[in-house]
């Protein structure tokens, strides 16, 4: 039983179908669908306008190989300039691996790289020594709670040391639609409604970030880096098995064989909702101690790390935040800072 | 009844990690009573090259959501999935999407 004709070309067998559409595609006609999309997806929304100096964030894996590739691809058009930026976290035997693929790309496509660590701009605290910090607990480490946070603030630090005007990751549509159900789960109603929309303009002094390939669906993305014989880091960070996120991952695949639309249309849902008055947050102001967009006294960043610097990492984790010097004096500090022993940064 | 079939099996986006890390494996699949769809190759694959962890690949009698099933390079949906009738010299790679990008 062979597969059906492309209904693009009408003269290729199709390679797949695509999950929005239920379209049979041949590969060609797959990857230029692929390629407009994108496209559209960046002229439409203005996201990147031409003149711009573009940061992509670079980690080796599928969706940043995949933004490079295609961004690479349509930067002549767009009339913007690409510079990748990886964020070097300090976990061993995973990071660096990945970091000799991200190199390998950068010589392959003739891009400037530019890598950022944790353990320079986070006062020696690699996302091992959270860990270690953050082990023995009896609950889950939410070591991964610190990374996001931690690593959105590198991706932001690179780009500004290269002159760039707009960032952009490679998250897809099931990295979207699992941080809807996360939000969900965690009855995090703030950040549901601000999830939604194609990027954040960048408030704050933040410069400006979006994603690309936010309306490709993961399995489009895997089968075009496929297709395009892509090279790509594909192993799974050490500490993922311990991430919430995995929970939201499982149900979105059962959901997903279940309802091939089902990740798009979850997207759109939280895109469409608006939030009872008593749920709005409050408008942000300015960490007290870097200046950087904050719902409270002090933005995410710092408040993590000042719990790890005291010695209490789950200080900043979770509701309340109670215990940081927010409301009144600060209390005595814990003599447990990083491995380093240098005092809290400034940053 | 199904004759000796001759066909690669290939391993991607991490999935060969669970088959020793080699990606490519020539395969020759015995003469059999039943046919050889790709149902009895899963069957076949779980017994005879699967290392370990067999839950991170199978599930019942399919692979594990998150894993797409390529056969000559085209979407297994496209083709009967589970039912597909295997020819000599087919291509069947199994690309795991369940990883960071």
């Amino acid at each position: 039983m062979p597969a059906p004709r492309c209904a693009s070309c009408h003269k290729a067998r199709a390679a797949l179908r695509r999950p929005r559409s239920g379209q049979a595609l041949c590969t060609t006609c797959f990857c230029a669908a692929f390629e407009a999309e994108v496209l559209h997806t960046v002229v439409a929304g203005r996201l990147l306008p031409p003149g711009a100096v573009v940061a992509v964030g670079a980690s080796g894996g599928k969706d940043s190989t995949v933004l490079a590739h295609v961004l690479r691809e349509l930067a002549p058009r767009l009339g913007i300039s690409l510079h990748l930026v990886a964020v070097d976290e300090g976990i061993g035997g995973y990071r660096d691996a990945a970091l000799a693929a991200v190199r390998r790309q950068a010589a392959r496509w003739e891009l400037p790289l530019t890598v950022v660590a944790y353990a320079e701009l986070f006062g020696g605290w690699t996302m091992d020594a959270v860990a270690r910090s953050t082990a023995g607990s009896g609950r889950s480490r939410s070591c991964c709670t610190f990374c996001g946070v931690l690593r959105r603030r590198a991706l932001e630090e690179g780009a500004r040391r290269v002159g760039a005007t707009h960032v952009v990751t490679g998250h897809n549509a099931d990295d979207m639609a699992e941080t809807v159900l996360m939000n969900f789960l965690r009855g995090d109603a703030g950040r549901l409604a601000r999830g939604g929309g194609l990027g954040s303009p960048g408030e704050g002094g933040a410069l400006p970030r979006c994603r690309p390939l936010q309306l490709a669906s993961q399995k489009e993305v895997v089968l075009y880096a496929h297709f395009r014989r892509l090279d790509y880091f594909s192993e799974e960070c050490v500490y993922a098995p311990e991430a919430f996120r995995g929970h939201a991952r499982d149900l979105l695949k059962l959901l997903e064989a279940a309802r091939p639309s089902a990740v798009l249309d979850l997207v759109h849902s939280a895109e469409r909702l608006a939030l009872a008055p008593a749920a709005r947050p409050p408008p942000p102001g300015a960490c007290s101690r870097c200046g950087a967009l904050a719902s409270r006294a002090l933005c995410q960043a710092c408040a993590l790390l000042e719990g790890l610097n005291r010695g209490r990492p789950r200080l900043a984790i979770g509701k309340g935040r109670r215990g940081l010097d927010e409301e009144g004096s600060p209390r005595e500090p814990q003599p447990s800072g990083p491995p380093t022993s240098e005092p809290i940064p400034g940053f | 009844m199904a004759a000796p079939l001759s066909v690669q099996v290939e391993f991607g986006g991490g999935a060969e990690l669970l088959f020793d890390g080699v990606k490519k494996h020539q395969v020759t699949l015995p003469g059999q009573e039943e046919p050889w769809d790709i149902r009895n190759l899963l069957v076949w694959i779980k017994k005879n090259l699967l290392k370990e962890r067999p839950e991170l690949f199978i599930r019942g009698d399919s692979v594990r959501p998150g894993i797409l099933v390529l056969i000559n390079d085209a979407d297994w949906e496209l083709l009967g999935e589970l039912d597909y009738q295997l020819q000599d010299q087919d291509s069947i790679l199994f690309i795991s999407t369940l990883h960071g990008g």
